[in-house]
């Protein structure tokens, strides 16, 4: 990715955090689910982002753009960071897209597996 | 070895009319060798001195053999004759009959033939009975798993080389996980006169060199009072706590020859009489105690504490007594899930917090009170310690007193203020009443406050967990909570026994499923060697058919079941009733994230190849079809089932299958954990 593209995509991506949505700056969301499958993100955070032992919940309600991409980046957790080499600003915010398009799930109350 | 000089006659291989069993033949062939032949002290005395510069060439060191010798020397030892006096396998099915053991699991094999007849024939084949296995790791496993849901420990027999390198890993992870398991390997130690080709490759001078590192005591018995007495030590052993599999090596001419003569008068069969379990210090229990009872935020750890279901009982007790919460670890089922004092949800959160924290027999204490990040570009991970400044660290733990050097389930070193070597269960009741005794009056009001502060902890808790396991309700492949509370709502009203380890499944049935019991939750493996699964869970779900009225439910891992899928023939075979509900996830999913980290630590993009995860971590393409598997193996099978509401009906057809004294499997596409 070019440099030029990069500081577009910043930019878009600050914007926007501002508007809540960075979907709405040509993020796919259908292209943001391939690449959650293909860079493996789906392994410990589920195909859906529900998480599980191995890798906390994403979605619904995913965090701030920023958290995310600052977290990312850095991680000196469990999750191994993911730089720009092998995931480009672009690709994440098509993740991030996606991760803002699952719907929230059914309330616990009305599952009655879930109450027994 | 053992059994030349023994009381019986001596003969000649000549001896016309002789009724000599092989060793015996051998024998004859010394002494018959000894008459005719030059002993090499009196070659030396004849021989003349040599001159050695005039010799032409040395003269041979020993005689050359004369026709008989060499006769003796290479030719085809004589058949078996029928044997005199008992027959020692039979004795040894006697001696293994006064432990009342319930099975012999074991794959055929020539090695232990004469044991193998004797049990079945002079036995009859009860007590124990015998259990075809596919596979020596599912004989060991099947155990494993027998032991955790009836207390008892079974018998495996195996061929002492090849079936035991078989066994080794299902023996490792037995040892990891404090089970006791009597392994039996049999070898032929005569070079001489055991059978040429196969039975040689399968015989060796130690057998139980390979698995002595992770077994609690070995023995090779040479005579059959000897075996008398290992076999009641072995089991002796094995069942004093700390509990761990031993090893018998057994010679297959012990096995098939008679006894001797001078044993038949004398020979007995020791009583086995069970030995006490170590308990810890009575100073250093009182102050424990002491640490305990004085502390402000006490925190009690638990791992494999609950060996018994009184175990259960006394850690509820003693949780109870300091108002203090409890992180279960799960080594075994040590505290009900519907108590508002386990808290392990919050077990990182506490022992931050805590001044106190009480280890019960914990595998790895290390990591409970540090931490370790697998992060960082210099790929020896972060270290971190999790408790406060000053928080003091006590211990029980019975793992020393079988610390060995080799294998490291030991873990990292640990300190601690108070350092009990002692079986945490045994040690429980001291504790209990040093900790009533050692509690201030004025502390009443303040540990019922920390109560209160639980009771809403636990509460609050039980909500995020519901909340969390509705997310992907409706995911397909189907989410693995919603996986195990389907499973769950067609168990809920059994006397259930979940015979395999939730963890690949995120824990959710420990979350979720009520867990009161001792046998609801029989803990994993052990030392996390894959393939343990679906035998263990077998063998478990045996004895809870024995003990009658527990329901056998399996989560059953696909990478785990492709280890030795064989197992499910030998569950039908017996009429196991067990159901496993497949969590098929197509995929290694502990190692995808090695790769991925490793892959992302080198700025590579992990290459997939043809798969959705990096190249050799999937099981796909093609995928596997567990239904047939299962089917062409003697279960009631249903599946792939991929849309998450046909899942309750399916269960609930299985369960009845099950009820009715049959093995279940459905086979389920799930998310990854």
């Amino acid at each position: 990715m070019n440099s030029r593209r990069v500081i577009f995509a910043s930019a878009a991506l600050a914007a926007g955090l501002v508007l809540g949505s960075a979907a709405g700056f040509a993020a796919s969301a259908e292209k943001g689910k391939q690449l959650f499958l293909k860079n493996g993100c789906w392994q410990c955070h589920g195909e859906r982002g529900q998480g599980g032992v191995a890798g906390r919940t994403l979605a619904p309600n995913p965090l701030p753009f920023e958290a995310l991409q600052n977290f990312v980046r850095t991680t000196n957790r469990a999750m191994p960071p993911y730089r720009e080499q092998i995931l480009s600003n672009d690709d994440l915010a098509d993740i991030y897209a996606y991760l803002q398009s699952i719907p929230k799930g059914p309330d616990p109350k009305s599952i009655p597996l879930l109450n027994q | 070895m053992a059994r030349k000089g023994s009381g019986q006659k001596e003969s000649g291989p000549n001896a016309k009319g002789a009724n000599v069993s092989r060793r015996n033949f051998m024998a004859g062939v010394a002494v018959a060798g000894a008459a005719t032949a030059v002993s090499p002290q009196d070659a030396a005395v004849a021989a003349p001195v040599a001159d050695l510069n005039d010799a032409p060439a040395r003269s041979p060191s020993a005689l050359r053999p004369d026709a008989r010798m060499a006769a003796a020397e290479t030719g085809v030892p004589k058949e078996l004759a029928k044997s005199q006096g008992p027959d020692g396998s039979d004795f040894m099915v006697d001696v293994i009959k006064t432990l009342n053991i319930d099975y012999v699991c074991s794959n055929p094999a020539s090695s232990f033939r004469a044991l193998h007849e004797s049990l079945i024939d002079h036995g009859g084949n009860k007590k124990p009975e015998f259990i075809t296995c596919t596979h020596e790791e599912s004989s060991v496993a099947m155990g494993h798993g027998y032991f955790k849901a009836t207390g008892k420990p079974l018998l495996m027999l195996c061929h002492g080389t090849v079936g035991l390198q078989h066994a080794t890993m299902a023996i490792y992870n037995a040892w990891c996980d404090r089970v006791p398991v009597i392994c039996i390997g049999g070898t032929d130690i005569d070079a001489a006169y055991r059978a040429p080709g196969v039975p040689t490759f399968h015989s060796a001078l130690d057998i139980n060199a390979i698995v002595r590192d992770f077994t609690k005591w070995d023995d090779q018995p040479v005579s059959l009072q000897h075996f008398a007495q290992s076999m009641v030590r072995a089991y002796k052993i094995a069942m004093t706590p700390p509990h761990e599999p031993v090893m018998i090596a057994l010679d297959l001419g012990l096995q098939q020859e008679p006894m001797r003569e001078h044993e038949r008068e004398s020979i007995y069969i020791p009583k086995y009489v069970p030995t006490a379990p170590p308990q810890g210090d009575t100073g250093a229990v009182r102050e424990a105690a002491r640490l305990l009872a004085n502390a402000e935020r006490p925190v009690i750890v638990a791992d494999r504490a609950a060996r018994t279901p009184n175990g259960v009982r006394l850690l509820v007790e003693l949780a109870e007594t300091l108002q203090a919460p409890v992180v279960d670890q799960r080594g075994r089922m040590n505290m009900p899930n519907t108590h508002y004092l386990n808290q392990t949800g919050r077990g990182p959160a506490l022992i931050a917090n805590a001044d106190v924290v009480i280890g019960l027999e914990l595998s790895d204490y290390w990591a409970t009170v540090n931490g370790f990040v697998d992060n960082g570009l210099d790929g020896i991970g972060i270290n971190e310690a999790k408790t406060k400044p000053g928080a003091k660290l006590i211990g029980i733990n019975s793992t020393p007193l079988v610390t060995k050097s080799n294998y490291q389930d030991f873990q990292r070193f640990q300190v601690l203020d108070v350092d009990m070597v002692g079986d945490a269960e045994a040690t429980l009741p001291a504790l209990i009443d040093a900790v009533k005794a050692a509690l201030p009056n004025d502390r009443k009001a303040a540990l019922e406050k920390r109560g209160e502060a639980l009771k809403k902890a636990y509460a609050d808790g039980r909500e995020r967990t519901r909340a969390a396991a509705a997310v992907a309700w409706d995911a397909s492949p189907i989410s693995t909570a919603r996986l195990s509370m389907e499973i769950y709502g067609q168990i809920k009203d059994l006397d259930f026994s979940l015979v395999s380890s939730s963890g690949n499944v995120s824990g959710w049935p420990n979350r979720l499923w009520r867990m009161e019991h001792h046998h609801s939750w029989l803990g994993s493996s052990g030392g996390y060697g894959v393939g343990y699964g679906a035998p263990a869970a077998i063998g478990a779900a045996l004895g809870n058919r024995d003990i009658g009225g527990r329901f056998s439910v399996n989560i059953q891992s696909d990478g785990d079941l492709m280890y030795a899928p064989g197992v499910l023939w030998t569950a039908a075979r017996h009429k196991i009733p067990i159901l496993s509900v497949m969590h098929n996830n197509r995929g290694y999913h502990q190692e995808v994230m090695h790769v991925q980290r490793l892959a992302n630590r080198r700025n590579r993009v992990a290459a997939l190849g043809m798969d959705r995860s990096p190249i050799g971590t999937s099981i796909e393409n093609p995928d596997i079809d567990f239904a047939n598997l299962a089917k062409s193996m003697g279960y009631w099978t249903a599946g792939p089932i991929k849309d998450p509401d046909q899942l309750g009906p399916t269960i609930k057809k299985a369960v009845e299958v099950v009820k009715a004294g049959e093995p279940a499997l459905i086979d389920v596409w799930t998310q990854p954990r």
